[in-house]
């Protein structure tokens, strides 16, 4: 009775979900797209929910749309409106759209024969009659992970170093995002309705980060989506007005960064010492170890969104002595 | 008989989120439409959790939905709110 | 039990669409910031259905974290910035 309902209802999402992208791909103006983008991610997550993913379910409600939604409009900031900018000259093609040139007939045949590639190697897959799934392997071996959440276990435990390279990858990212000059300009502050929503949302935003990471162990969850639920939560600060989003100053800021890849290395090279191979964990050890290293893994993400939000080096980056030694208009003490 | 409560007030939820999205249609102004889809739509997600926390015999469940409720209910008062007076001061994306 | 909770989400799913068509449709920019608002309050309600249907309790912990990020979104996307950089303080 409810697999006929459940074929419609993934009729409808995909009808939807397409019918978004498109939208957001063809708007004209930039924020139009931005806000399409973020319908997109939120119609998304409940795509990956209809098919029984929950922990990607809620990495993409968490980064896909709200966070991802919230970084794309800090980097239109101070962009001209579209159709408001008097300086720009007149384009040259006309206000409708030219009839496709060949190089674009050219990138659609291949997109569509990639598309009847992919869809071939899943049919073919799905018709394997005993499959060597991964999930079964998985689940052989999840005692000894520490962990009863399977994807917790892959990420964490049995592809464990994929998750630090990630990790280093974001620091990485956070590197390049300090390179590109002062953060972006500030918000206005908050008025009566942003302030009372940011008195209760902030509190519960840090509360349910929390949450997931202490549940990611035996449920849906995880250090990314605990991560990316406190950024949110700096996010909703800066733009009440606080232009260092709460994040903390100097040294303290620095280490926060640091923390998720430090304590990650620190681990794998402690096992090293002690004899084991790296990021090899003891089953007895498995878990704690685990949630240590995703707890800093959490509290750096979680900064490292919330800088890439702030959208530059922050006035908090450096300490005060060094903004101090940096800046040219001090009079500096003679000796 | 539970399930029968809980099915008619579900059945009750869909239709005021149903109503919420035919004002969202119909109505001609960005502030009638919102009136209709803020108070529709939580009207209508309060009844369903209301079903739902009848069907389920979990408690930490039924709490959790009610929270979810509640939590949803202001979050939308205050969003409405916010877009009211981003198209009040005719900027926006 | 679970047949009557799919085709109600199948509703919340049409009534969705309803929505969205306001969204794109929208002559204000304002209709558009709506569709955080209306997947904050359709989505949750669809996803609180579709967890006894599919059997997944964590979905209802995915309608608290999109119940909270959709708000994120909508704070986001109402935001009045100032502009200008980093000023010396």
């Amino acid at each position: 009775m409810d697999g006929i309902a459940l074929i419609l209802l993934d009729a409808l999402l995909i009808l939807v979900l397409l019918g978004l992208a498109w939208a957001t791909l063809e708007s004209r103006d930039p924020r139009r797209g931005v806000v399409l983008f973020i319908a997109f991610g939120l119609v998304l997550a409940l795509v990956w929910a209809r098919l029984a993913a929950p922990d990607v379910a809620l990495a993409e409600a968490a980064i896909g749309a709200g966070l991802s939604g919230a970084l794309l409009l800090a980097a239109l900031r101070d962009e001209p409106e579209a159709g408001h900018d008097p300086s720009e000259p007149e384009p040259a093609t006309p206000a409708r759209r030219r009839l496709p040139s060949l190089t674009n007939w050219a990138l659609g045949l291949l997109c569509l024969g990639l598309g009847l590639v992919v869809t071939w190697a899943f049919v073919d897959a799905l018709s394997v009659a005993d499959p060597e799934r991964l999930a079964g392997q998985v689940m052989a071996r999840i005692v000894e992970s520490g962990v009863s959440n399977p994807v917790t276990a892959v990420l964490l435990n049995f592809r464990g170093y994929d998750t630090l390279l990630e990790l280093a990858v974001l620091l990485a990212a956070l590197l390049g995002i300090l390179a590109l000059g002062p953060e972006r300009g500030g918000y206005a502050p908050a008025g009566p309705v942003l302030a009372g929503l940011a008195g209760w949302l902030i509190p519960g935003l840090i509360l349910t980060g929390g949450y997931l990471l202490w549940v990611g162990a035996h449920a849906p969850g995880g250090a990314f989506q605990a991560g990316a639920i406190l950024a949110a939560a700096a996010v909703i600060r800066r733009l009440a007005g606080d232009r260092a989003a709460g994040l903390p100053q100097g040294l303290a800021l620095r280490a926060l960064s640091l923390a998720g890849v430090a304590v990650f290395l620190g681990v794998g090279l402690a096992l090293l010492v002690a004899g084991r191979p790296f990021l090899g964990f003891p089953p007895t050890w498995a878990g704690t170890l685990i949630l240590a290293i995703e707890s800093a893994a959490t509290l750096a993400i979680g900064a490292t969104l919330a800088l890439a939000f702030v959208g530059g080096r922050p006035a908090a980056w450096d300490s005060p002595q060094q903004r101090r030694a940096l800046d040219p208009t001090q009079v500096r003490n003679q000796p | 008989m539970t399930e029968l409560i809980a099915g008619a007030l579900i059945a009750a939820g869909i239709l005021f989120y149903l109503a919420g999205s035919i004002g969202l249609l119909r109505l001609p102004d960005i502030y009638c439409r919102l009136h209709a889809l803020t108070k529709a739509d939580n009207l209508g997600l309060g009844l369903l959790v209301a079903g739902l926390v009848l069907l389920t015999d979990d408690l930490a469940v039924a709490l959790k939905l009610v929270l979810i409720w509640l939590l949803v209910l202001a979050a939308s008062a205050a969003g409405a709110h916010l877009i009211a007076g981003q198209a009040r001061r005719g900027e926006g994306p | 039990m679970t047949g009557f909770l799919a085709w109600a989400a199948l509703a919340l799913m049409l009534s969705l669409l309803l929505g969205l068509i306001r969204v794109l449709r929208g002559p204000s920019a304002a209709d558009r910031l709506m569709a955080a608002q209306l997947l904050g309050t359709t989505g949750v309600g669809l996803l609180l259905l579709l967890a006894p249907v599919l059997g997944s309790a964590a979905l209802i912990d995915v309608a608290l974290v999109l119940a909270l990020l959709a708000v994120v979104a909508v704070a986001a996307l109402t935001g009045r910035e100032v502009p200008g950089g980093q000023d010396r303080d």
